[in-house]
């Protein structure tokens, strides 16, 4: 059974002359366990498909189901947020700056009504390899790879089903990036977790993702999975013009 | 000492043990950046000492401040016995400025527990749930601003009763619209940012989004606004009780006395000019303290 | 001459428990060239970079022999003689496009505001002019995004408007911090042009910080790789892949890549000697 999903999916912003339809007609399902990549122009409504998922984009029609359940407008309950979490793309906008990674963790296990907080914050912060040292640190004391540390450990603290990424390493850089990669690489084969991972970088979802979709301006134009990614065998001419693009003749092709 | 050292080492760790450890470190390390500002030390010197004029003014004053002696009236600075001189009842008004400072201290402590926080309250509700009810405390907001504040403090009194109190209270209704506004404008921009989404994601209430989330970002700018205003607070409490609405006579409070020194100010300049200064002093040190708090609760501020 | 040279080049901050150095005493030089700084993440890249226009905030100090920007050194200019430096002769696209506009203003005003300061123009002409400027960095109906708040564009677009922003002034030289992690491949690519167009055409000098390698080493000229605060190499970037230093072989190692699948990506391991050694000049 397919774990999320998705079947013409619009969604828009604001209204009259200033109304913005961010996502038309989007469709593709993830099934259990897997991991989708979503890639495309920037500006295309990646982001805003994950947004209207967990309900922050609360203007959409279509069809969304999370494990079977259809979802509506911009309501969740508790139940949804057990189940489903999302990282976002920028660690610099997304931790609260006058909250420490202490409180940050332990407001959010004590919003799922996790007991023994203390040792999980412990445990959560050595999951995502950050020691005990940066517990009682605050953002602007942190590195953009350690915020998005801090980030992937509020998502997980819940013991989420699916995870949503947006651009979980774009900010990075490549040491950093290998490090988190793997570290979603080992979450996934712990627990069996369901990824749906937006990223403009192509060899970071053909490692990743066994499936992705491709969007432009709005709507998705191509489904494949990652062996055709890897060979280069792309239907539509913008994603052929994406994979030239990101191997373009450079030295390292060579 | 080696004992106070390692102490100082333990409140100055870079790496906290507990949650206990780790607020106890920042609250030492925040009094030491309040404390590297000279001015804002300042300020708080003052406070302080007036807290403690406060306190002790039965110890301090010379005279009381009620004794009438209208033999020895309009006595001029540093005449003997009365450093301050004496006003037109002959009351010493140092003794007045020390008793006067209870009340401005009860004053400001009021005003500035109730306005700020009904105005954080309206307007952050206002600037998070949107849709109508953003409107409709904000229509009110503006109606309040709309009038002129000390009409408006007059005819609560006048509604309410004369007294220190009611004037307190008037004076907190018209306070508040200033903040809310403030607030609301910076609850517009949190709200649209990462942070607030994310722990939307994690099912929190909105009641918990807004205490928790949103006050701490806008408190700093409330507590330097609320400082800045304080000047103007006690002026308006010294405005009801000059149209004597307000602390009522023989009382000391400090804009009543200017009030009363008012008629005599070009021959008898001190009667008003010394509880103009201890106004001036009071809220120079509030603005000054308000400074050094606003670097002490932003944590960014000076380390990035 | 060198358009920039920089000799010496510390930036330091003391704390409670300290200084903190996050540079320790680089050289290098800037031609009319592209001239990129890669490192990993803390190796002290943006704090080079906001060095040379003396934008560190105290308590953090900036300790060098010479910054001299056409002979002319910099650390000897005053604050004011520093602001039209910073305007005029030299911009800067910052780390974290979306802290740097205004939340509360329309975008569009905001070009048009920068675009205003550096031209005697009439509204009209500012507002077409900011148009093809959004247009030139692909953003789709520019019209919209003027009118939008920056947290209603998308990561992508927020760079594209730093970027289309720094450009107003013409500048002699243009320090990119990170000015393209959130953009597509292709949209990248049409960025990279303008910059490229601007290198070539109207000889202005191009510092680009990155993480992305590849993107360097296709589209740079000269890179440097900084450890710690210091450089630990410096090469043409089409021989980046040939690098020798450990290190920047660490780097290029923990690159997923699209023609060799793998299971798990090589981390870096650090060695203390790298940060040890002295640093690398990077003079041309
Ligand atoms: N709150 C909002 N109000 C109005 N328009 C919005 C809002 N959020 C997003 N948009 C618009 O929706 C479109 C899609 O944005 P989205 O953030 O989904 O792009 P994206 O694919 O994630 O791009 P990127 O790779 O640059 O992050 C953009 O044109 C953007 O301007
Ligand atoms: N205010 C400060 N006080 C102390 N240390 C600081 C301060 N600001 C920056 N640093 C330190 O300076 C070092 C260099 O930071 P810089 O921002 O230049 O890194 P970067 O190379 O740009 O990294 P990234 O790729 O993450 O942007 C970091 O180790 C950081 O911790
Ligand atoms: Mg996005
Ligand atoms: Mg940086």
């Amino acid at each position: 059974m397919s774990m999320i999903e998705i079947e013409g999916l619009n969604v828009w912003f604001g209204h009259g002359p200033d109304r913005v339809d961010a996502v038309r007609g989007a469709s593709f399902s993830v099934a259990r366990g897997e991991s989708f990549g979503l890639v495309g122009e920037s500006g295309s409504g990646k982001s805003t498909i994950l947004r209207a998922i967990t309900g922050l984009a609360p203007d959409w029609s279509g069809r969304v189901d999370i494990d079977g359940q259809a979802l509506a407008g911009g309501k969740r309950d508790r139940a949804f947020f057990r189940k489903v979490q999302m990282v976002f793309q920028d660690p610099y906008a997304s931790l609260h700056p006058r909250h420490s990674v202490d409180q940050v963790l332990s407001e959010t296990l004590h919003l799922h009504g996790i007991p023994d907080i203390d040792a999980r914050v412990r445990s959560l912060l050595d999951d995502v390899g950050l020691g005990g040292r940066f517990r009682f640190r605050y953002p602007h004391q942190l590195s953009g790879g350690q915020r998005q540390r801090v980030a992937i450990a509020r998502a997980l603290a819940g013991e989420p089903e699916i995870l949503l990424l947006d651009e979980p390493t774009s900010a990075l850089d490549v040491s950093v990036q290998a490090e988190i990669l793997n570290l979603l690489t080992d979450l996934r084969a712990e627990h069996g977790l369901t990824y749906l991972m937006v990223s403009h970088d192509l060899p970071v979802i053909g490692h990743m993702c066994d499936r992705l979709a491709v969007m432009k301006s709005g709507e998705i134009v191509e489904v494949m999975d990652v062996g055709a990614l890897r060979a280069m065998r792309a239907e539509h001419e913008y994603t052929r013009d994406l994979l030239a693009a990101s191997v373009a003749p450079g030295p390292h092709s060579a | 000492m080696s004992e106070t050292l390692t102490l100082r080492q333990w409140l100055l760790t870079d790496e906290p043990t507990s949650r206990r450890h780790a607020r106890l470190a920042s609250l030492y390390k925040g009094w030491l950046t309040l404390r590297g500002n000279t001015m804002a030390m300042f300020g708080l010197g003052i406070l302080v000492a007036l807290v403690l004029m406060a306190l002790f003014a039965p110890l301090i004053a010379p005279h009381d401040p009620y004794v009438q002696n209208l033999g020895n009236r309009l006595q001029p600075l540093g005449s003997p016995g009365h450093p301050f001189g004496t006003d037109s009842l002959g009351r010493d008004i140092l003794s007045r400025l020390i008793y006067g400072s209870r009340i401005t201290l009860y004053i400001v402590t009021l005003v500035a527990l109730i306005a700020p926080v009904a105005g954080l309250l309206v307007g952050t509700v206002a600037g998070y749930v949107g849709g109508w009810v953003d409107v409709i405390l904000m229509r009110v907001t503006d109606i309040f601003l709309a009038f002129p504040r000390l009409v408006l403090a007059l005819a609560f009194v006048a509604a309410l009763g004369a007294g220190i109190e009611n004037a307190v209270l008037a004076i907190s209704l018209t306070a508040w619209p200033p903040y809310a506004r403030m607030a609301r404008a910076e609850t517009l921009t949190i709200r649209a940012s990462d942070y607030i989404s994310a722990v939307r994601l994690q099912g929190a209430s909105p009641v918990r989004i807004i205490t928790r989330h949103i006050w701490p970002l806008c408190i700093s700018s409330l507590i330097v606004r609320v400082t800045l205003d304080m000047a103007g607070i006690i002026l308006a409490a010294a405005g009801l009780g000059f149209l004597g609405l307000g602390a009522q006579p023989p009382s000391p409070e400090w804009g009543a006395m200017i009030s009363e020194g008012r008629r005599f100010i070009l021959d008898h300049w001190w009667v008003a000019t010394m509880p103009g200064l201890a106004i001036f002093t009071v809220s120079l040190a509030f603005n000054l303290l308000g400074d050094g708090l606003r670097d002490v609760l932003d944590p960014k501020e000076g380390s990035q | 001459m060198n358009l920039l040279d920089v000799e010496n080049l510390w930036v330091k901050f003391p704390t409670r428990q300290g200084v903190v150095e996050a540079v320790r005493g680089i050289s290098f030089s800037l031609g009319r060239e592209r001239l990129g700084i890669v490192g990993e993440s803390g190796s002290g890249k943006s704090m080079t970079g906001r060095a040379i226009l003396r934008l560190i905030r105290p308590p953090g100090m900036i300790e060098a022999d010479r910054i001299a920007l056409e002979g002319q050194n910099l650390l000897d200019l005053s604050e004011k003689d520093m602001r039209t430096v910073r305007g005029e002769r030299i911009s800067m696209v910052m780390q974290d496009p979306k802290f740097s506009l205004n939340p509360v203003m329309r975008v569009g005003d905001q070009i048009m505001e920068a675009y205003l300061l550096h031209n005697k123009v009439g509204k009209a002409e500012a507002r077409k002019r900011s148009l093809e400027m959004l247009d030139a960095v692909s953003i789709r109906d520019p019209e919209r995004v003027m009118r939008a708040y920056p947290h209603e564009v998308s990561g992508g677009m927020g760079q594209r408007i730093m970027i289309a922003m720094m450009l107003i002034p013409n500048p002699q030289i243009l320090i990119a911090d990170e000015p393209t992690s959130a953009l597509d491949v292709s949209v990248q690519r049409q960025v990279l042009n303008i910059m490229d167009d601007l290198v070539k055409q109207r000889g202005m000098g191009l510092i680009f910080i990155s993480h992305d390698l590849n993107l360097v080493s296709e589209f740079c000229d000269r890179v440097l790789i900084m450890y710690a605060g210091r450089i630990v190499e410096v090469c043409d970037a089409d021989k980046l892949h040939q690098a020798t230093h450990p290190y920047t072989r660490g780097l290029l190692n923990s690159l997923p890549r699209l023609d060799q699948p793998r299971a798990k990506l090589e981390v870096l391991s650090r060695d203390p000697a790298w940060s040890e050694a002295p640093s690398v000049g990077g003079r041309a």
